[in-house]
């Protein structure tokens, strides 16, 4: 008996891998995509990720209840349709009848229940548990105050999913396009615990399924033929790379061995637009480059002083020179082209006068607060090493020297600078950046909220601004609370607890070939509107 | 010899172990930690990070606890690959690293030997110049310039070879990766080899052996060059170590999953696991390529005996 079975399981396997190769040939023969991206993933556990490089693979890998079309516009995903309650709390999804799990199974709402306590629980250890907080007792439960069954999300049958919200949230269809909002198979998840994302054992419902990753070498996923809309996936296996070496991407690229490029490297953009024209995107991303200064430093807390640093900053120069045209110069802490805000956005209102009239009326301001060449500000300048940063705190340490400020700089590696950003308050100026999660001027507005320890690097705390926050939540019509945030952006400007200096912009490298590319501002892109050409 | 070398191999647990000892705190005295990043965390959870990979225990306890799991054999949970442990990644990046390393190392042997011996042979001559020119160029020529180069000559602009990749190992992909690890130990071992054959030809052996009529090649090739190959055994223990754990610059630039870039990835996030990984594999490799070199030597000078 024990031997029969023996024979017949070697046969199976024999059979098993033959079928392999012979499908490994022809994916092979069939069109691969071979994307570059920033670099490997930390995990592919969709609830311990954090990059933009591990969204990439989410984003292939799983189908959340809404997605991002090609053009970054959220459209249905599982969920085929879905009623907001009158007071804008309650979201009921309807989940289509033929989604599918890689492994047939169909994808229901107890997947998604699970899912989204998972991701809460604090013993899972999420970094990005915050970004769901809108959802109902999410908060509590992610601080161990609440048991993660109490959140406010229920399967009410298979194709039923309650979404019940602390308040109204309108970017709330957003916030489930992030890789937060995946649903995970409950039953592979139970069954392997943290191995669940190996390649034997991981079962998607996104349009690919994961065949085989190695660190450092690349991430195979291949058609997952259970999706629903396999038909019209015409990529059928991907193979991401990971590039920490930008410059190799651009070789590999020229070399005809990558398809795409996630990013460049920013000193040799122009060149590389030279050789590659067309096939080279810098449209805007939805982030800020920015010195937070720290408002509880004796000499930074003066918003006269805050307001000078800011206006004698040349950010064409910062912009064009040292980022080669790859940043945008910003005059707001909020980037353009982000959704529900105003038509237009408030800027500084000085962003429109010459450099040298902003200088004077800087020097001005200064010499009110009490400085000026005779009794010289001394500032430290806080950056994490890179080149670039370098580069701009050298440009513009000397852009404030005309203030009688003397800039002294303190580099550290990222993890060290972080740190030392989220546990002292001895440093004054601070290089950072941020890239939206969603496209809201709520997710770049609450980086200064008083009770936002985590990223509130200027320490700044204004009762008037938090109220603002606190009114924008609270309306739930789009127009007025546009309107009521954009207030809370002039106050932030007039105060400038951040001297915003850049918007960000993506940098890719998209062939001829890859067809379906569309450049949005969220650099989103996922694989399955795309296709080769030969 | 066998009682030699269980002898040594026993002296290493020591060394071994205040190399870990040395690295365990060295790496925590750096400022941050594995879960610092520009995204902080909220407060909960980084205390739930901290509890599930013990670092919220002191750093006594810790080290002991390290420790204790090292002499199981197990090295701990990668913090920057959390979906591996730290023996997955070195079990699948360490034989990828050694033939890179490996190879490169017979190329650096073989062709450095045969300049170094013809420039020896021709002191003075336009030949022995032009290889002592081409050793120095070889050694000063840092690989971070090497390797782009390569890469953008023969993968870019003269498409004959891919321009990176490890291509599951296939030869093609080898030869650029393999030249520039090469090149710089080529030149090294020629000008060990042109410096001690010189010296050697000039000794007293070898003027007897002339002496006795025995044929120019069985004089330098029996002779000589056993004597002269000496200081390159002895060079060519630590570089073989520093060859066969991989190049950070090398694997970086050419995209290669070896385990170099293993000790730099891991320093910059303070993946303190990893880094304690690849800095006992590196120990490891140090000290047994120490004791193959003293090996070598009883082999090579017969004044040398270990029993």
């Amino acid at each position: 008996m024990k031997k029969r079975a023996g024979i017949r399981s070697l046969l199976a396997g024999a059979l098993a891998a033959a079928a392999l190769v012979a499908g490994a040939n022809m994916a092979l023969a069939a069109t691969t995509y071979i994307r570059g991206n920033d670099s490997d993933p930390e995990t592919l556990d969709q609830h311990k990720t954090s990059t933009i490089s591990e969204a990439h693979l989410m984003r292939d890998l799983y189908e959340g209840l809404v997605i991002y079309d090609a053009k970054a516009n959220v459209i249905p995903g599982v969920a085929e349709s879905w009623t907001v309650s009158e007071d804008g709390t309650v979201y009921t999804f309807t989940l289509r009848e033929d989604a599918r799990w890689s492994n047939g199974d169909p994808v229901t709402a107890e997947d998604f229940v699970f899912s989204f306590r998972r991701i809460q629980d604090p013993a899972t250890g999420a970094k990005y548990a915050t970004i769901q907080y809108p959802i109902k007792n999410a908060e509590k439960i992610n601080k161990g105050e609440m048991d993660p069954s109490a959140l406010g999300v229920r399967a009410v049958d298979d194709r039923t999913l309650e979404i019940t919200l602390e308040r109204p949230t309108p970017y709330f269809l957003e916030l489930l396009t992030h890789q937060t909002g995946l649903p995970l198979h409950k039953a592979s998840v139970e069954e392997y615990g943290s191995d669940f994302v190996k390649p034997e054992n991981m079962v998607t419902n996104g349009a690919y399924r994961l065949v085989s990753v190695t660190p450092n070498d690349k991430i195979v996923m291949e058609k997952n033929e259970h999706f629903r809309e396999a038909d019209t996936v015409a990529i059928e296996r991907i193979e991401y790379i990971p590039f920490e070496d930008r410059s190799a991407c651009v070789r590999r690229f020229e070399a005809g061995e990558v398809h795409s490029c996630s990013d460049l490297p920013a000193e040799q953009l122009k060149s590389i637009r030279a050789r590659l024209g067309d096939q080279v995107r810098t449209p805007p991303y939805l982030g800020t480059y920015y010195y937070a200064l720290n408002t509880q430093n004796e000499a930074l807390s003066d918003p006269r002083v805050r307001m000078a640093l800011s206006m004698v900053i040349d950010r064409e120069f910062i912009a064009e020179e040292i980022w080669s045209g790859s940043m945008l110069p910003a005059y707001s802490i909020v980037p353009p082209g982000i959704g529900n805000y105003v038509d237009n956005p408030p800027q500084y209102d000085w962003a429109d006068e010459p450099l040298l009239d902003r200088e004077d009326k800087a020097i001005e301001l200064m010499r009110e607060a009490g400085y000026g060449p005779d009794k010289p500000l001394e500032l430290e300048l806080s950056y994490n090493t890179s080149e670039n940063h370098k580069n701009t705190a050298t440009a513009i340490a000397d852009m404030w020297a005309p203030l009688g400020v003397n800039v002294t700089y303190n580099v550290r590696d990222g993890s060290a600078h972080y740190a030392h950003l989220r546990d002292s308050d001895d440093y004054q100026v601070a290089r950072a950046g941020w890239i939206g999660d969603y496209s809201d001027p709520q997710n770049f507005l609450f980086l200064v909220r008083e009770d936002n320890t985590g990223f509130n690097y200027a320490k700044y705390r204004n009762p008037e601004y938090d109220a603002l926050l606190d009114k924008a939540a609270a309306e739930t019509d789009l127009e007025k609370r546009a309107e009521v945030l954009a207030e809370a952006e002039r106050v932030f400007l007039r105060d400038t607890p951040f001297i915003p200096i850049l918007y960000y912009s993506s940098h890719s490298l998209v062939s001829d070939r890859l067809k379906g590319w569309e450049d949005n501002i969220q650099n989103v892109h996922a694989t399955r509107f795309m296709s080769l050409s030969e | 010899m066998l009682g030699y070398v269980v002898r040594r191999l026993l002296g290493a647990i020591p060394t071994l172990f205040l190399v870990v000892t040395a690295s365990f705190f060295l790496m925590r005295v750096a400022p941050g930690g594995p879960f610092d990043r520009e995204r902080a965390l909220e407060a909960k959870v980084l205390e739930n990070l901290n509890r599930v990979f013990h670092l919220d225990k002191p750093l006594w306890e810790q080290y002991l606890r390290y420790l204790g799991n090292l002499a199981r054999g197990d090295l701990g949970p990668s913090f920057i690959y959390r979906d591996f442990s730290v023996q997955e990644l070195l079990a699948s990046g360490l034989p990828i690293s050694m033939q890179l390393g490996g190879l490169a190392l017979l190329v650096a042997l073989v062709f450095g030997c045969v300049l170094g011996c013809i420039a020896a042979l021709r002191q003075n001559s336009w030949v022995d110049y032009g290889v002592v020119a081409v050793a120095t160029f070889g050694i000063t020529v840092p690989n971070f310039v090497v390797a782009p180069l390569l890469s953008l000559v023969f993968g870019v602009w003269l498409a004959m070879l891919p321009a990176g990749g490890w291509g599951g190992g296939s030869p093609a992909n080898l030869v650029l990766p393999v030249i520039t690890l090469a090149l710089p130990q080529i030149a090294i071992v020629a000008r060990l080899i042109r410096g001690s054959m010189i010296e050697a030809l000039r000794s007293d052996h070898v003027r007897t052996a002339r002496a006795y009529g025995l044929p120019a090649r069985m004089i330098v090739i029996v002779h000589a060059l056993r004597a002269a190959c000496l200081p390159v055994v002895s060079y060519l223990g630590p570089a073989a170590a520093a060859l066969l754990t991989g190049s950070v610059v090398v694997e970086t630039i050419f995209g290669l999953p070896g385990i170099g870039r293993y000790f730099v990835q891991g320093a910059l996030n303070r993946d303190y696991t990893l880094v304690m990984g690849t800095v006992i594999i590196i120990a490891v490799f140090v000290v047994v390529f120490n004791l193959i070199v003293d090996l070598l030597y009883a082999l090579l000078d017969p004044r040398v005996r270990y029993d």
